[in-house]
């Protein structure tokens, strides 16, 4: 069965959700706009370490910093939240319980928190063996780019924190809605991010 | 009665979309998995040459790109033309000013006998 022409990219309510699917239309827009020039601002941080990757003037390089299983770990970590994410959308798409999609907000949160916890661990073990950003062009721009993405993370699971505090006020109405679509917009993309760090930064200099 | 049925059909339609998004996110999973831990796998046993596995790295990350953009943002061929022009633009300029930047940089660096080799 093939649905009709979709109001805007990412999932859609339906027409079962009335005037909230309409209002959708231009919020879900904006925010891919948004979401747009914030992909160019990545692209560009990431020529920046790709240029600057064996500017290390005489300091520890990626061979001495970095970690395959704790990078491998981060992976699997920001994947499953993606997944737990899907379920919390879908959960309020087909007005599952509150409960349900509560649940799946905070494990995907405590994922998010727990690849938050994995990448400080690899920072300041990274600084531990003097890579730190000033040492050379390549820390400047490795503590540039995966910071980067970091802070998009933690400001996605303070976010979430919010949405379910709006959740626990005022149910799930329109505004609440259009909170989780976008923040899963969000979410979805910054693991996108994640897949072209872990193979430029983390696998392509560890080779 | 009939206003029963039409309503049961929907009822059941609904059933079956749902089932539907739901599979694709597992789709979406386990393709993304599956094109994780093998990139990873190469890199961790070291099965090839430098290159060759730069060039896998590459092409994974690519095809895992697109499994995301697919199952979990939902982007096909049935989005308004004004959506996918965005994305498509959007890409067509990371790709400009990202192969320009690296291209120029590289350049420089040759003529300036500066490291580009670790």
């Amino acid at each position: 069965m093939s649905e009709k022409v979709m109001k805007h990219p990412g999932l859609n309510l339906g027409p079962t959700h009335g005037k909230d699917d309409e209002a959708a239309e231009t919020m879900m827009f904006g925010f891919w706009v948004f979401m747009m020039s914030d992909a160019i601002l990545f692209a560009m941080v990431f020529a920046t370490y790709v240029t600057s990757v064996h500017a290390t003037a005489g300091a520890p390089g990626p061979h001495d910093l970095y970690n395959i299983k704790s990078a491998f770990i981060e992976t699997m970590l920001l994947l499953s939240s993606s997944f737990t994410f899907g379920m919390a959308s879908l959960a309020m798409k087909y007005k599952k319980s509150t409960l349900r999609l509560i649940g799946w907000l905070a494990i995907t949160l405590i994922l998010g928190v727990s690849f938050l916890g994995f990448e400080a661990h690899d920072f300041i073990s990274m600084i531990g063996k003097g890579g730190v950003p000033s040492r050379s062009g390549y820390l400047s721009a490795f503590f540039d780019l995966v910071p980067l993405h970091g802070l998009h993370v933690t400001v996605g699971c303070i976010w979430m924190v919010c949405l379910v505090g709006q959740i626990a006020c005022y149910g799930i109405d329109r505004q609440v809605k259009m909170g989780i679509m976008r923040l899963a917009l969000f979410w979805h993309f910054l693991d996108i991010v994640w897949i072209a760090i872990f193979s430029v930064v983390y696998l392509a200099g560890l080779t | 009665m009939t206003v029963h049925t039409s309503h049961d059909t929907d009822q059941s339609q609904r059933q079956q979309q749902e089932r539907r998004e739901f599979r694709s996110y597992l789709w979406g999973v386990g393709l993304a998995l599956l094109l994780t831990l093998v990139p990873f796998a190469l890199v961790y046993w070291g099965v090839m040459t430098r290159a060759a596995l730069l060039i896998a790295i590459g092409a994974f990350a690519l095809i895992q790109m697109i499994v995301h953009f697919r199952f979990f943002l939902h982007i096909g061929f049935k989005q308004k033309r004004e959506d996918l022009q965005l994305i498509l633009f959007s890409a067509l300029l990371l790709i400009i000013m990202v192969a320009g930047t690296i291209w120029i940089m590289t350049s420089l660096a040759v003529r300036m006998a500066m490291p580009t080799q670790p």
